[in-house]
């Protein structure tokens, strides 16, 4: 996802037809001050704000309002706060909170509980350490009162508060601190940087020793008595609608209780997942296949390229590109394109629901409680304060698990209603595949003059693909004059286009009946293959090493140059390279970090072979070295994915893959060596969890082009058998 | 019924007879450490050990294991995730979302065992069949080694 900053809340609701209902967001730090029922045998709990719990037994909880999902701020955002209250490590156990936007909404988000867009540790940078700081500062005060010494006479470290020769632990001053007044955030003094002692440390994650015994609860392991399992027949084509069904022959599956239509489909429920697949398989439906049964890929390509030869909508514009490209020495023209995507994370979707008089309860993995709390509200005719959300572990999200629509969320509210009964309803793999939310394939065209010097002089360049946010309720802010600014980020805003005085940037955003959302990294997964491919050729066409070319335009950018320069040197760009090899660079920024890449390459026959990927990154402050190395070696192997072998067909309105044996994604076997190599940055952080994958494709698609002359256009990567 | 043995003990289990393995796991024997993730052998994070060997239990009947076989899962792999494979996966920090890694840990496991110092081919064949997502490739590497040292 983007960046979404600032969204009032107001235009949020105001652009949700669907939505309704008002929450009370706090923007400062909530819950403050109240003694809080300590689980198990930690007694009496401090609890000085929504964030932190300080047990008696000196246990130290940390409540995330964000999710799990991979991407490590279990760690990170646990680490802010125990730089601020000196906490010792060794107590810390993290627990993800119930949804509440009153305590835990991002202002950045217009005051939604969301985890999205690269956001939580720049989002949360100052209110996670401010947390721990308020906690810190209540028992100080607790201890100096005990200890009849002013606050000024006492330091902390590692959970203790020190006075002298006496010491008390946080646990022993837990009681007296819940007593005292809460801190005003905006009197809170943090650490100098020079200070920090768990900032900047490389640090292992807090959730590894469940999740390697197989401990740890993800929504799909949510078990109770009485639990059901549902699983829905959707639609085999976008837009489709159930004409009628025969439920007789599913009903007759041994431990199915129940067919019932639902709005997306029909819902078999049943005893387990078995019984609801079986019985799921012996259900007859017959669609209605609505105005997308034609829907075929060749030919949705054919439009957009139609498209592309009509006006657009204007994304960026400068002086007179169509005139000065006329005056240009040479052009270059090319088209570049990508196919729709699904993100397919490991973990297949569910949700858990189970409903009563006055009160809905859910267990997910969800990227998005609030707009959850507030459809499943209305679905149930509830407050949306009365949807409680126990947010599991996310077996990956990758931008599925954050929908604008809520989609398998509000469908799962729906199943329960209709069964009269708690219910996990699940997907299977294949109904991810293929009735999901993809990233919409785009077409790029582009006209670029270069001068005399071999540099750019006039660049035109047109997108043409789906909008992800019109129609929703992040359109008021995020959908300007006509355009989506997830689909043109990366190009509209690019550092070559920046500061060229003629160019033209326009955008088609078509409806096809597709249902299309953000896939990590959003448009940066298309516009930084086209834009570093296409520096690539303009540096060829003009003669020049790809590293320089990219140097003399990134002039005016420190932060771009500091990373290439870093990965080239750190790749040895110009060493000589086993025969048969050759290397790739690309830079691009996103979500207000800086990473460039290069690849290595060899060619198995008409198989592209990465051996090695060297990432440079600037994300400002590194708040966990070692977590943000684990995203960039998440990000390359992402992108590898889309960039080898990824892609969603459609045919007869009906996707033409299924699972993973055709929609193929990267394997150990094809998994390179990756280096990471972080600038240091004193600067604010940046986003990190998505800006690893843009830079890959157009990496490995330069080098691909160094080693056999094969300009490659189009995603996933197929060389030619010439 | 069927007697299935998992994890050292003989569990009877009222289950119909065409359910795959993984289902009786996790929907009746409650063991939901055992991933569900394609339903089709194809990403590995159903892996549990038959008698030792590697298993996808998503395609695997649970009636043809019912014959005295030793079925392993991951809550069963170490009483306290001191296994060589998970003492390494912790050292080098391998895991992020943590779906597929009880399958990937069983497949090293079972790797380990069979060959104690495996080389990097060995270790593309036995664990290319695990998915995952979050790209924690190069640490599995790094980590099925570390954990051939500790033995």
């Amino acid at each position: 996802m983007n960046r979404i900053n600032p969204v009032s809340r107001r235009s949020f609701l105001k652009g949700s037809a669907v939505l309704g209902g008002g929450l009370v967001v706090a923007f400062v730090i909530p819950g403050a001050n109240r003694f809080a029922l300590g689980a198990e045998n930690q007694g009496n709990v401090f609890a000085p704000n929504a964030f932190l719990r300080i047990g008696n037994d000196n246990s130290i909880t940390v409540l995330l309002g964000h999710s799990e999902m991979g991407q490590g701020i279990w760690t990170g955002l646990t680490m802010l706060i125990a730089e601020e209250l000196d906490a010792d490590w060794s107590k810390i156990r993290v627990e993800h909170a119930p949804a509440s936007a009153a305590d835990y909404g991002l202002p950045g988000f217009g005051g939604m509980q969301i985890t999205g867009g690269s956001t939580s540790t720049w989002m949360e940078f100052d209110r996670y350490r401010q947390a721990g700081a308020a906690a810190r500062l209540m028992l100080i005060e607790a201890a100096a009162k005990r200890f009849d010494v002013a606050p000024s006479q006492i330091r902390t470290e590692s959970g203790v508060v020190i006075a002298g020769d006496k010491r008390a632990t946080y646990g022993e001053l837990a009681d007296d601190a819940a007593k005292l007044p809460v801190p005003d955030p905006a009197s809170i003094k943090f650490k100098d940087a020079k200070d920090w002692k768990v900032i900047g440390k490389p640090t292992k994650r807090l959730d590894t020793p469940e999740k390697i015994t197989g401990q740890a609860k993800f929504g799909m392991d949510v078990q109770f008595d009485g639990l059901m399992t549902a699983m829905v027949a959707r639609p085999p084509v976008f837009g489709g609608s159930v004409k009628s069904f025969e439920g007789a022959e599913a009903l007759a599956v041994p431990g199915v209780h129940k067919v019932v239509q639902v709005p997306t489909g029909v819902a078999v429920i049943a005893d387990h997942y078995w019984a609801a697949k079986l019985g799921r398989d012996a259900l007859k439906v017959e669609w209605d296949l609505g105005p997308n049964a034609g829907l075929d890929s060749q030919q949705l390509l054919e439009s957009f390229r139609k498209l592309a030869a009509t006006p657009g909508t204007s994304a960026s514009k400068a002086g007179d590109a169509t005139a000065t490209l006329g005056k240009s020495v040479k052009t270059i023209e090319a088209e570049y394109s990508v196919p729709y995507l699904a993100h397919a994370p490991m973990e297949p979707l569910n949700c858990t629901v189970k409903i009563s008089k006055d009160k809905c309860e859910i267990w997910t993995g969800t990227q998005f409680q609030t707009l959850d709390q507030m459809i499943a509200g209305k679905i149930t005719g509830l407050k949306p304060e009365q949807v409680e959300i126990h947010t599991q572990f996310l077996g990956g999200g990758f931008g599925r698990r954050a929908n604008p629509t809520s989609d398998f969320v509000s469908e799962a509210v729906y199943v329960a209603k209709a069964a009269g009964g708690p219910v996990k309803t699940v997907w299977a793999r294949e109904d991810d595949i293929r009735g999901g939310y993809y990233r919409s394939a785009f077409l790029h065209q582009a006209r670029i003059g270069l001068g005399a010097d071999g540099m750019p002089m006039a660049w035109k360049h047109v997108l043409v693909g789906q909008s992800i946010l019109t129609g929703t309720s992040f359109a008021a802010t995020m959908v300007k004059d006509g355009v989506d600014k997830t689909s043109v980020e990366g190009v509209a805003d690019s550092p070559y286009l920046v500061g060229l005085a003629n160019h033209q940037v326009e955008l088609h955003s078509p409806q096809t009946g597709i249902s299309v959302l953000w896939l990590r990294s959003v448009g940066h997964t298309h516009t930084a293959f086209v834009m570093e491919s296409l520096i690539d050729e303009l540096a060829d066409a003009a003669g020049k090493d790809p590293v320089e070319y990219r140097r003399a335009l990134l002039k005016a950018h420190p932060r771009h140059l500091g990373v290439l320069n870093l990965a080239v040197e750190k790749a040895n760009w110009k060493a000589p390279l086993p025969d048969g090899h050759a290397l790739g660079v690309a830079v691009h920024e996103s979500f207000g970090s800086y990473v460039a890449q290069v690849a290595e390459v060899s060619q198995d026959n008409l198989a592209i072979r990465v051996h090695r990927v060297v990432c440079a990154v600037d994300c400002g402050i590194a708040v966990n070295p070692q977590g943000i190395a684990a995203q960039m070696e998440s990000g390359i192997t992402f992108g590898l994915g889309f960039t080898l072998h990824s892609k969603l067909t459609f045919k007869n309105g009906q996707v033409e893959q299924s699972n993973y044996h055709d929609y193929q994604v990267l394997r150990l076997n094809e998994m390179p060596v990756v280096e990471v190599h972080i600038v240091p940055s004193s600067d604010k952080p940046g986003g990190i969890g998505e800006v690893g994958v843009p830079p890959v494709a157009p990496a490995v698609a330069n080098a691909v082009f160094a080693l056999t002359g094969q300009r490659l256009r189009e995603l996933p990567l197929q060389l030619s058998g010439v | 019924m069927l007697t299935l043995n998992i994890n050292g003990k003989d569990q009877e289990l009222d289950v119909p007879a065409d359910m795959p393995l993984l289902w009786v796991l996790r929907d009746v024997a409650h063991l939901t450490g055992t991933k569900f993730g394609c339903g089709m052998a194809q990403c590995g994070a159903c892996t549990v050990h038959v008698d030792g060997a590697p298993l996808r239990s998503c395609i695997t009947p649970a009636t043809a294991v019912a014959h005295g076989q030793k079925i392993l899962t991951i809550e069963g792999l170490s009483a306290d995730g001191s296994h060589p494979v998970q003492q390494a996966w912790a050292e080098l920090d391998v895991v992020q979302c943590g779906y597929c890694q009880s399958g990937q840990i069983m497949s090293a496991a079972a790797l380990l065992a069979k060959i104690p110092k495996p080389t990097d081919s060995d270790i593309d064949q036995a664990l290319s069949g695990n998915i995952c997502r979050c790209g924690t490739y190069p640490r599995i590497r790094a980590a099925v080694k570390r954990a051939a040292e500790i033995g």
